[in-house]
Formats: C-alpha cells, structure tokens, sequence
C-alpha cells in the first residue's frame, strides 16, 4: 500500500538516479547513442529512403522501449541486491517517491535519447515526415517510459542480475515479432492478432504508423497514446504492489 | 550498568511478546519475549543462521510478525513514524558504489528529512565521527574495506536515531577499527542513543552492556556478560555460550 507522496522526495530520488549515470558516463553514452546507431544501420542496410521512411518511425517507437526496458530492470533488481532498497524501505521513503523518481530520472534521459534519434533521423538520413515532428517525439519518450515502467515491473520477478538480462529477450523479443515490425498486424492469424492486441508495443507501432500516415493529429493516435499510457500506469502500479516493504 | 534486568533504564527501547517469525513454512524466531534497556549497547550474539538478522528486520519493519507483539519506541514494529528514528545497517554496506560519500549521504539524508544547513551538519558530523572526512567527493566504489563498511555506518548515525540496529558491523574489520567502533558506539550510548549490535564473534560479546545470545530462533540468555559468566560458572563468554547452547534442550523440554 502506498503510502503518500512526497514531491521532495521523488526529486531528491530522480537527482541521485541521474548522479548515479553522470558517474557512469558509458551508460549514459549507451543510453543516448544505441537507438541513434541503429537508426544509422537500419537505413543503410535498407540503402533506401523511401523504404526508411516506412519502417524507421516504428523503429524509433521501439529501440527506446528496449534500452530503458533494460536499464530499468537491472538499475532496480541491483538496488534489491545491494540492500539499498531494504535500507530505503525502512526509511521514511513512499514506494510512490521511489517509483516516481525513477520515472523522471529515466523520462529524463528518454528526452535525450529521443531528441537525439530524431533530429539525425530527419537531418542526415533523410527521413521525411508529413507532419511536425513533435507527436512522434511524444509517442517514442512515451513508449521509453513504458519499457522503463515494465523494467521495474519485471525486476521484482529477478531473483539476480542475471535473471534480469534475461527478462530483456523473454519479454521484448515476443513484442517485437507481434507488434507489425517484422510483419504487419492485419496479416496475422486470428491467435497471433489477438496475442499482438495485448501487447503494449503493437500500440507503439500503430501511433508511429498513423503519425507516419496522416499530416494531422487523429482521434486513432490519441486513442493508441492512451492504451500505451494505460500499460504505462498498469506497469507503475504492478511495481508498487511488487515493492514490499514488508517481507514475510 | 551492571544491573541483570534489561529494562532498567526506564521504560525499554524495545519490548516482545511472545514473538513468532516464520519464512517460507521455517520457524526463524521462536517465540521471543525479551526488552532492551534504553542508553546501552545490546549485544546479539549467536552463531551464522539463528535468525539474528530476521530479528534485526523484524525490528526495523521490513519484517512481518508472524504472531505475538513487538513494541518498538512506544509504538508497534513497523509503524511509519518509526522510521525517521531508527537507524538500521544492514550486513553489507548498502550505500551506492557509484556515488560520492557525499552524494550517499545527501541523498539518504534527504530521504531522513533532513534539509539544508541540517543536512550538511548532521553529514559532516558524521564524516567526522566515522573518520571518513576528506573523502567527501570520493566515489564509494574506490573505498578499502574499512572504509566502505564506515561509509554504511555513517548512513544509519546520519539522523542521530534513538535507537540503532547494526548486523555485524564489525565483522571483517581489523583490530583497530574494531575497537575505534565500539568506543563510538559506548561514546553514542552514553548520550542516550540505545543500540543493538549482532556478531558472530564471541570475543565482541565482552564488549557490551548487555548479551541476548542466541541459537536456532531462541535466546539462551538475556543477561550483562558478568552476570552470565556467574550462572554459569565460566571464565569466558564462548565456554558460557557453549554450556548455555548444551543446557538449552533440557530447558525447552521442560
């Protein structure tokens, strides 16, 4: 059960979050430059433009998703390891401070990575959009946030570190074959589709291909940003209720 | 000082009831009554895996009850208003390795609510009485042994709490900083600050004002270690803990 809140103390959590990558610069360098790097790969092995502005969108909604799934998931499963989790629970801390200072730290760092994917996307590579950049960038730091919310969730499911890395694949790699990157979701058998409607990262996929699709905002983005924002809240309070104060 | 009852210091910091514990089906703590004395420096003592540390987390409210009461300050183990007076330090070190000292204890001091000037006393004052100053903008990671095991410590005496949980603090340590500790932690009783330290290490169990020794979730003796070595009949406290742990089926089957 949460017990309150404490702005202060969700600020001083995402301040130590992020002091903790500044002396880490590496990470931080992984973090911000991986889904640029693929970006880069993904156009020369596709060596067409054309093609880059079909599938590098749903991309961009993807690579954040999986880096901060990650980071997310071992950032937490080494604070249980460490004891410093069970040092803050017996402190005055609201599981909420803790939750919400991570998701600022690591939507912080989403901002970063994302503006970063982007202007080399639309710059170097090529990449066109019909409309403002601005709702794609939206969708890509909102689908981070989701892999950093269902990293925290999946971390009280660790039982070590190594565990944790695993939870990458078992968990990413069947979204990312269902969610219309390999192959579209219309083409799915009746199963596969069904299976691909309760995954949040076919959610991702269809806002970055409606954004793609039309010059102009549509009800159909607004409703897919609210499924991801609404796997989002699902995953923040599956970690809070997996946050034990209290073990028995 | 030298008194057999715990609680003579007024009211005890702490006070069980028949205090039960079980994880996963096992019994860890059977059926403890038992009280602290406030302003003295308990020593927990027992071998690895006789619920020392459960004892500790039940203490500090990361622990659920399994059945009996647990009075800790007044108020029920766990209660959140508990946890801004309590200092706890857990086995290892449980500070952030990819931080500074300084940052740690900002941080956790944050955490304790403690602010601005405050904080930046409290944190000194700790830095200082721990011997860690100078290291301030060191990178815990890079710390000895000895240092990082302080740099834990200095976390649980940042809010000078009222009463102070230490598992094995001193385990690993050389000679030196073993005894720099326990003097901090008589010099900390005698301001009024009541503490409980486990050890595995019989030869720390001379050290305190008061002993629970204990074996397989059960206390064999509750006593000042004069007064066991008295019941006893033994010069030292590992040929007493040795007669006591032999004694004590004996006792239960009575």
């Amino acid at each position: 059960m949460p017990q309150g809140f404490s702005p202060v103390l969700a600020g001083a959590t995402a301040r130590r979050v992020l002091t903790q990558l500044r002396h880490d610069p590496r990470t931080i360098a992984m973090m911000v430059a991986v889904p640029t790097v693929m970006m880069i790969l993904l156009r020369y092995v596709l060596s067409n433009p054309l093609l880059l502005n079909r599938i590098g969108p749903e991309y961009i909604g993807v690579f954040p998703f999986v880096i901060m799934f990650i980071v997310a998931a071992i950032t937490t499963q080494r604070e249980r390891a460490t004891g410093t989790m069970e040092r803050l629970m017996a402190m005055p801390l609201g599981k909420l401070d803790l939750l919400a200072g991570y998701g600022i730290a690591f939507g912080l760092m989403a901002c970063v990575q994302v503006t970063l994917v982007l202007v080399v996307s639309l710059t170097w590579l090529g990449l066109t959009l019909p409309g403002s950049a601005v709702p794609m960038a939206a969708v890509a730091v909102l689908d981070a946030i989701l892999g950093m919310a269902c990293g925290l969730f999946a971390s009280a499911f660790a039982r070590t570190e190594f565990q944790a890395v695993q939870f990458m694949p078992a968990f990413v790699l069947p979204q990312a074959l269902l969610c219309g990157l390999v192959v579209p979701r219309d083409h799915m058998t009746a199963v596969l589709r069904w299976l691909s409607d309760i995954l949040p990262l076919s959610y991702a996929v269809d806002a970055m291909q409606r954004i793609t699709a039309a010059a102009s905002w549509t009800s159909a983005i607004s409703a897919d940003i609210a499924v991801i924002l609404a796997f989002t809240i699902a995953a923040l309070v599956g970690g809070a209720l997996t946050l034990r104060r209290r073990t028995s | 000082m030298r008194s057999a009852e715990p609680g003579c210091g007024g009211v005890p910091v702490v006070s069980a009831q028949g205090l039960v514990v079980t994880r996963g089906g096992h019994i860890v703590l059977d059926d403890l009554t038992f009280s602290l004395a406030r302003g003295k420096v308990t020593g927990l003592l027992g071998p690895s895996g006789c619920g020392k540390t459960t004892l500790m987390r039940v203490l500090v409210g990361v622990q659920a009850i399994t059945a009996g009461q647990l009075t800790v300050l007044g108020l029920p183990a766990g209660h959140p208003r508990l946890r801004a007076r309590l200092g706890y330090a857990t086995q290892g070190p449980a500070v952030y390795t990819d931080l500074t000292l300084g940052e740690n204890l900002n941080y956790f001091g944050t955490v304790l609510g403690l602010r601005g000037r405050r904080l930046a006393e409290a944190a000194a004052a700790t830095t200082a009485r721990l011997d860690l100053g100078g290291l301030d903008k060191r990178l815990v990671g890079t710390f000895s042994g000895g240092q990082l095991a302080r740099a834990g410590l200095a976390v649980a005496l940042l809010s000078s709490p009222e009463l102070l949980i230490l598992d094995e603090p001193t385990v690993g340590l050389d000679p030196v900083l073993r005894r720099d500790l326990w003097a901090l932690f008589h010099g900390l009783a005698a301001g009024g600050t009541s503490l409980l330290v486990s050890s595995h290490v019989m030869d720390e169990a001379a050290r305190c004002d008061n002993l629970v020794f204990m074996r397989e979730g059960r206390f064999l003796a509750e006593a000042p270690p004069a007064e066991i070595l008295k019941q006893t009949g033994t010069s030292d406290l590992e040929s007493a803990f040795l007669a006591l742990a032999t004694l004590a089926p004996r006792a239960v089957r009575r």
